[in-house]
């Protein structure tokens, strides 16, 4: 097989060359075609391997037949983020491999299906040409199982390229495929060929390596939307209403199976909960309202076109002071947008769903242990101020894997917030429903069939006693006192994460997933030049008085946010003084991928006046973002 | 003036030692006249002679003058005036919630058959244990008198304008979509009325009851089907039936072969006498048949028009546990530390 080698005629890169776990795997494959386990296998080994890692699937809205990319990132500084340029390339899919290969800064690698003959492309690139089709014949004797377990081999020839130890890949193997046998067989099988290949055949000319470290001992790997799920069980969730909608639907999907798992009664072997999947997102939200009405822990997840939907519900909930806990994993609008790709662009429209005054609370968690945490605050703060509660996650951190410690276990009851008692009633003498008995705006319900007086729950005009009004000093006084409520809300909701730096002139503010970027960008800033900067990371709105602190001791104030619209500032519009204003900055970065500290980076100097405008979009991400039906 | 003493006469209270005082709502807002407030009574007289307790009561509503009504009958109970026409699903998430409670539901035709049909159509689907009445006037009242989708084919507005599509037949649908007990009535016609009430309040299922209820503003004039006038004129009843709650045991001798009876959830008995001898009400096809027979003939069958008592409602479904999800104390709703741990160590 000698001549299928692009021999270069020296060797190995000199150990002095070498990259060491700081580089990028990317992916290309067919979707459908059953990539999904030889890249979570990929990313796994590196995970065992101790070096901090993050993936990112980059998948078109259909079943089968359109191109998909696997982002792998291994990083010995710990960054997480999505990296801008590839480093490494594994080019299976015809369609895009030309494109997929001129995209690539020279110096690159790339390992491609032989007959695709990347190689006449470019001549300062690493080629690795490796007949998939030949080698799979000799896994199995099955033509519908060798579509499957092909792209294990490249998991193989990446193990011996990567310097990724066998048996660790083999370890990650039989994780991901626990209850499989016969498939493990013939993965393994794959895996094998793949690196025997690659030992006798190919010579190792690039410079990245990996090699064992110690950081990721003890940790987990989790998709936020599990991690959502985890937390919604332990919140006590007793009423799940859903409607499938991509990036939300695994939230509920994994909730249950926790829930059949983990709660049912074991004397009676019957459910502690309920689970509907409703007929659309209006359905979904009613139910939630209903059963939260009924003093239920009542939750949906959805996406922006769901969100949509969920308006006028939104606005009943807010206005009769009804819990609810509402997920919106968001994605790429407006309309049906990009549906499998990541945005942050909901985040004025759920802080004021619905006609009228309306002001909701959104939770903003930026890590999958937030995803696990803000799931159970949300419950709490739901019943405490009987609103619904917005908890804005996105794709990608919902759907991606992300490493983390171990999740805690919850060290306090749930707060189920104020419902009426006797002893209540005879402190109190009358009970009015929407009587500010305690000052804080927020009054005392009851349950239907449980004890307390009944009310009417009305949308339409009411007083403290629920009663229908259309008096203009009763529509006020109860708009004042929700107004009220939502005061005492803010000292309640998640305070921002503050690293303040003395002497820093630049404060940056950052929110969800745009955070392992701003980490990143924020050393990067520092070491290439020497800008020092401060951050904010705001995890909830109302926002807290911190905030106001920091934009007062920097001199520019940069927002990053995943959205056309700089949608968090306009929130900031609203509550902050002029001054604060006039020293926010925006740094947006919206083309559906994940934000890449780079993109964090150059915004920043270049509005600094320490670089030029910054660069146009890869000729590759303009390819991608045009990809996808429906 | 007088002032012999006089003991006041024992005040009349039901099985469970309330008074008729305690079913009734506020002060009714609707028009002078209108069929919804009849309904209303003959809500109050069921669950009065039902002996339901109120507190166990959730009311429901959608938007429109029939959604109004729940503030007018059982004052004491729960109630929850949702968004246009989807009520169900607030009604499916409480009594979910509390499997407890006793759910009614009181929507309208435009709030049913209109913006609601969607809702309508899965509440159907899922046997929820709900009271479901359409208060039918084939109008919309509260925005002054537009069609609504039961109007009649041809019936006019004031401004001239000519409803030319046909009405929908929410007894027909909701047979065909799985509800366990469909009935249709006449808001003027008391008895009949109030023994259908009494036998859904006796059934666990959804119970769709469609009221003709004229609207005596904007739809009570000649030529509609929704009328005073017309509706006492062809009213067709499915027979004379009688309705046996569970708690008077009464025993009811009839000729063989002219009654069907069908025993409720509750074990009350449902004692109908056929009028034509063919219809049987646990027939799907039979009650489809006398629908459109019915129908064709410009007429309304009236009474219980299908019952099929032994169907699984959507809580016993969902396999839900007996006390409600609502009250579950929080050992019942958090698993252990070990559960976590078994969770994150399999994610390692």
């Amino acid at each position: 097989m000698a001549t299928d080698l692009q021999v270069a005629p020296h060797a190995e890169v000199p150990a002095s060359q070498r990259i060491i776990n700081d580089f990028s795997i990317q992916v290309a494959t067919v979707n459908g075609s059953g990539s999904q386990t030889a890249n979570l296998v990929l990313l796994r080994s590196i995970f065992q391997m101790g070096v901090p890692v993050s993936g990112k699937n980059l998948f078109p809205s259909n079943i089968a037949g359109l191109p998909t990319w696997y982002t792998i990132r291994a990083s010995r500084h710990g960054y997480i983020a999505r990296k801008k340029e590839i480093d490494f390339l594994v080019a299976m899919n015809p369609e895009t491999a030309r494109e997929d290969v001129l995209a690539l800064e020279p110096g690159r690698a790339v390992v491609y299906d032989e007959p695709l003959k990347l190689n006449a492309l470019r001549d300062d690139l690493v080629f690795y040409p490796v007949p998939f089709d030949k080698l799979v014949v000799e896994v199995t004797r099955d033509a519908k199982l060798r579509r499957l377990v092909r792209n294990m081999i490249y998991d193989g020839v990446l193990a011996r390229l990567l310097n990724i130890d066998l048996q660790e890949m083999e370890r990650a193997l039989g994780k991901q495929l626990a209850r499989k046998a016969k498939a493990l067989v013939l993965n393994k099988g794959a895996l094998e060929l793949g690196f025997k290949h690659t030992d006798e055949h190919l010579e190792k000319r690039d410079p990245f390596y990996l090699e064992p470290m110690n950081e990721t001992g003890g940790m987990v790997l989790i998709e936020g939307n599990a991690a959502a799920a985890l937390g919604c069980m332990m919140a006590g969730v007793t009423m799940v209403a859903w409607y499938p909608i991509t990036p939300s639907s695994s939230l509920c999907e994994t909730l249950i199976d926790y829930l059949r798992k983990y709660r049912m009664d074991k004397e009676t072997g019957k459910a502690t909960f309920a689970v509907i999947q409703a007929e659309d997102e209006i359905a979904a939200l009613g139910m939630v309202l209903g059963a939260g009405w009924a003093g239920a822990r009542a939750m949906t997840s959805t996406s922006g076109p769901g969100i949509s939907l969920m308006a006028e519900f939104s606005g009943l909930a807010y206005y009769a002071e009804i819990p609810a806990v509402i997920f919106d994993i968001q994605r790429v609008g407006p309309s049906t947008g990009l549906p499998t790709r990541t945005a942050q662009g909901d985040v004025a429209f759920c802080a004021a769903l619905s006609h009228g005054d309306t002001k909701h609370l959104l939770m903003l968690p930026a890590t999958v242990e937030e995803c696990y945490t803000m799931a159970m605050d949300a419950f709490d703060l739901a019943e405490r101020f009987q609103t619904p509660v917005f908890v804005l996650s996105d794709l990608d951190l919902g759907m991606n894997n992300w490493m983390a410690r171990p999740f805690s276990y919850p060290d306090r009851p749930i707060d189920r917030g104020k419902v009426l008692t006797e002893e209540t009633l005879a402190r109190i003498g009358e009970w009015g429903r929407y009587k500010d008995v305690d000052g804080d705006g927020i009054p005392y319900r009851t349950l239907p069939g449980q004890w307390g007086p009944g009310f009417f729950t009305r949308g339409s005009g009411h007083n403290a006693k629920a009663q229908y009004t259309e008096r203009p000093d009763d529509y006020t006084r109860n708009m004042d006192r929700l107004a009220r409520k939502f005061e005492t809300a803010r000292g309640h909701v998640p305070k921002p994460v503050v690293d303040m730096r003395d002497g820093a002139a630049i404060g940056i503010i950052a929110y969800g997933s745009s955070h392992v970027a701003v980490e990143e960008s924020r050393d990067q800033l520092a070491a290439e030049a020497n800008v020092q900067t401060s951050y904010l990371r705001l995890r909830a709105f109302p926002f807290t008085p911190e905030l106001g602190t920091f934009i007062d001791r920097h001199d520019r104030v940069y927002v990053v946010e995943q959205n056309r619209d700089a949608q968090m500032v306009m929130l900031m519009r609203q509550e902050l003084s002029a001054a604060r204003i006039a020293k926010l900055r925006s740094v947006l970065h919206y083309n559906g991928l994940p934000v890449d500290a780079r993109s964090v980076t150059d915004g920043i100097l270049v509005q600094e006046g320490l670089k030029g405008e910054a660069q146009p979009e890869t000729p590759r991400e303009n390819v991608v973002s045009m990809v996808g039906g429906e | 003036m007088s002032s012999t003493a006089v003991t006041p006469p024992p005040k009349k209270t039901n099985r469970i030692g309330l008074e008729t005082q305690v079913y009734r709502g506020s002060k009714t807002t609707l028009c002078a006249g209108c069929g919804h407030n009849a309904i209303s009574e003959r809500i109050i007289d069921a669950f009065y002679e039902m002996g339901v307790d109120p507190r166990r009561v959730a009311k429901l509503s959608g938007i429109g003058c029939s959604s109004k009504s729940p503030a007018y009958f059982l004052g004491s109970s729960h109630g929850f005036n949702a968004v246009h026409g989807r009520m169900p699903s607030v009604a499916t998430g409480a009594l979910l919630a509390n499997r407890d409670l006793l759910g009614i539901g009181v929507s309208g035709d435009g709030d049913t058959g209109a913006i609601g049909i969607g809702q309508f159509v899965h509440l159907m689907r899922r046997n929820l244990p709900l009271i479901y009445i359409i208060e039918d006037n084939g109008c919309y009242g509260l925005t002054k008198g537009q069609f609504s989708p039961t109007a009649d084919v041809g019936s006019k507005l004031k401004n001239g304008v000519v409803n030319d599509l046909p009405p929908i037949d929410t007894c027909a649908l909701a047979i065909e979509l799985g509800a366990t007990f469909v009935a249709r009535s006449f808001s003027g016609d008391k008895k009949q009325l109030l023994a259908i009430l009494k036998a859904a309040i006796g059934h666990r299922g959804t119970c769709m009851i469609d009221v003709l209820s004229p609207c005596v503003t904007f739809n009570d004039h000649e030529g509609s089907t929704k009328s005073y006038a017309y509706a006492k004129d062809h009213d067709e009843p499915l027979g004379s039936f009688n309705f046996v709650p569970f708690f008077e045991d009464i025993s009811v001798e009839y000729e063989p072969g002219t009654t069907v009876e069908v025993t409720l959830h509750d074990g009350s008995r449902l004692l109908l006498h056929k009028v034509d001898g063919g219809f049987d009400p646990t027939s799907k096809m039979d009650a489809l048949r006398v629908l459109h027979e019915s129908a064709a003939r410009g007429e309304f069958a009236t009474g219980v028009l299908y019952v099929e008592p032994n169907k699984p409602d959507f809580v016993t479904v969902l396999n839900v546990v007996d006390e409600p999800l609502a009250s579950l104390p929080l050992e019942k709703l958090r698993p252990p530390k070990a559960a976590l741990d078994e969770i994150m160590a399999s994610l390692t």
